[in-house]
């Protein structure tokens, strides 16, 4: 039997309930919504794109303590970074919780992906990797959707 | 309250369940040392005599069934045939009615192959469901909405999250064709006053339609008692196998119902120009059957009814209220709804700890939950909830089994830091 604290360490119980950026942009220039139909969680990503640059993104809705732990620390690593800054954090954040091979990313970048280790305990429990990978996914909509406002569902 | 507590003392005590000892009959629980399985409202485990009967008859008996002239083919069909018989075990539906039963896929099919006036325009007329409904329970109604132009009306939900017959009543109107409720809530393990909504549909002029999918495992159901014109139950959750369920009718509706899908057993005589069909329930049965699940099915009820099918009743009864009283004296937990006498389920929610993280956690102590919408979405928007845990019984399951089930909530407060706060 796997350690629960391993799942739960205490920066996820602290951000799961005391998410950061969980607010509304009035004018965002990137928004997605995220749903995910098993459990119910809903969230808004949205984004102020600057130059190719991210200079604010907040999230908004509900869910359970992995789901809002994962959007806050995302939140937190993500604002001020490029695109591609962005996208090799999703990849490396993305094959830390399904258990794929870890990309290289840049060595600027080390200290943000580090920021996301404690999320790596959710592989062990596949039905919950959705949960964690919920606004990542929206975020990327966000990002790369083709529409405006854009929605993914992680069925 | 006075007359029937008489009645209990003069008569003898109905049979009682030994859920420790009956799980010997239930190899899942062998296989899984110290798995407490609470999602029997889910799906329920199967019995030995199912799962045996089943693959016995595979290994002895099987060939198509009503195609086949040899020998094999007919003990084929006359196991089939039988099994499709004894199906009115569940529910009770004797031999005098006049209605029929007949295996048919699983519960969420059902509805859709009850409903009426394909052949006849239908804008202008109306459905009525309650706020309690299962998905099947309500997008087959939508679907027919959408195609027919009928309406559907849902009854609001009364006081304490529970089922109100008045806004029933008040939902009702001439033009109402179908009322089509649960027995027994899903999420909530209320029971419906099914008899008593029986009556106001038929004096409103409608037709009912009752789910069973909950109810049929866990209480004696007579059809004739509850006058209902169609009862629905899944055999997965009635200890069967998965794929089948039954869709009781009176014969006249029946008679009066098209086909729904075509060839295979519900053809007569076909031409190039047109085709007749097999009487009910044949005609609505195309293409092979699935003929070990009705087997399956047939096991089940008797596995059942051996049982005593008021001791499976009052064991769930009381293990319901066990485990509402012991959920209900941990600070923090609000149980949702459930109303008078609940049976077998209980929805809950546990302060501070997401019904995700707490199925999670429980799981590490073995204990199995549902946690989620439990396909009543729309009822969980009426709670304003996004989701519940969901603890609900079957005949193995015990006191021992919430024991563990609370020591668990309590262990995940403890984790979140929410000791009852």
């Amino acid at each position: 039997m796997m350690d629960l604290r391993e799942l739960y360490q205490d920066i996820i119980l602290d951000h799961g309930r005391h998410p950061r950026n969980f607010r509304c942009i009035a004018e965002p220039s990137n928004i997605a919504k995220g749903h995910n139909p098993l459990c119910g969680d809903k969230v808004r990503v949205f984004v102020i794109l600057q130059d190719g640059r991210i200079s604010d993104v907040a999230l908004q809705g509900s869910g359970c303590a992995i789901s809002t732990a994962s959007a806050s620390l995302m939140t937190e690593v993500i604002k001020g970074k490029t695109l591609p800054e962005a996208d090799s954090l999703y990849r490396a954040f993305h094959a830390r919780v399904t258990g794929g091979a870890e990309p290289q990313i840049p060595a600027a970048l080390e200290d943000d992906a580090d920021r996301l280790l404690p999320l790596g305990g959710v592989k062990a429990y596949p039905a919950r990797v959705k949960c964690a990978t919920l606004a990542w996914h929206t975020l990327d909509a966000a990002l790369h959707g083709a529409a405006a406002d854009a929605a993914v569902k992680t069925e | 309250m006075s007359a029937s507590l008489a009645l209990r003392t003069l008569s003898a005590p109905p049979p009682t369940l030994d859920a420790a000892s009956l799980r010997a009959d239930f190899p899942i629980f062998a296989r899984n040392p110290g798995l407490v399985f609470l999602d029997t409202a889910a799906s329920a485990q199967k019995p030995r005599v199912v799962i045996d009967g089943v693959a016995e008859f595979y290994r002895t008996d099987y060939a198509n069934v009503h195609r086949g002239v040899y020998a094999l083919s007919e003990r084929s069909t006359r196991r089939f045939d039988a099994a499709r018989g004894n199906g009115r075990r569940l529910p009770e539906c004797r031999r005098s009615q006049r209605g029929r039963l007949r295996p048919r896929r699983h519960g969420s099919d059902q509805p859709r192959r009850a409903d009426l006036g394909r052949r006849r325009p239908a804008a202008g007329r109306r459905g009525a469901i309650s706020s309690l409904e299962h998905h099947a329970n309500i997008v087959p109604w939508q679907m027919l909405r959408d195609r027919l132009g009928i309406t559907l009306a849902v009854a609001p939900l009364g006081a304490d999250d529970c089922f109100d017959l008045a806004a029933l009543a008040a939902s009702l109107t001439p033009r109402t064709r179908l009322v089509s409720v649960t027995q027994v809530a899903n999420v909530t393990g209320e029971v419906l006053p099914v008899a008593e909504i029986a009556r106001l549909a038929h004096a409103a002029g409608a037709k009912i339609l009752v789910d069973g999918c909950q109810g049929a495992p866990r209480m004696p159901v007579d059809v004739r008692a509850l006058d209902c014109d169609f009862y629905v139950l899944s055999g997965h959750k009635c200890y069967g196998p998965t794929g089948i369920g039954a869709l009781y009718a009176t014969r006249s509706i029946f008679d009066a119902m098209p086909p729904w899908q075509g060839g295979g057993d519900m053809i007569e005589t076909v031409t190039y120009e047109e085709t007749t069909y097999q009487p009910p329930p044949a005609r609505f049965e195309a293409g092979t059957p699935d003929i070990a699940g009705a087997v399956g099915l047939d096991i089940a009820p008797r596995f059942m009814a051996e049982l005593d099918r008021d001791a499976i009743h009052a064991h769930e009864a009381a293990l319901t209220a066990y485990a509402r009283a012991a959920l209900g004296a941990i600070a923090g937990v609000r149980l949702i709804g459930g109303g008078a006498r609940p049976v077998g389920v209980v929805s809950f929610q546990v302060n501070g700890v997401h019904p995700h993280d707490l199925a999670t956690i429980l799981d590490q102590r073995g204990v199995a939950i549902r946690a989620g919408h439990h396909c009543a979405q729309p009822l969980m928007d009426r709670l304003g909830l996004p989701a519940t845990a969901r603890a609900s019984f079957g005949v193995y399951s015990d006191e021992a089994d919430v024991d563990a089930l609370v020591a668990a909530v309590r262990a995940a407060q403890s984790l979140f830091g929410f000791d009852g706060a």
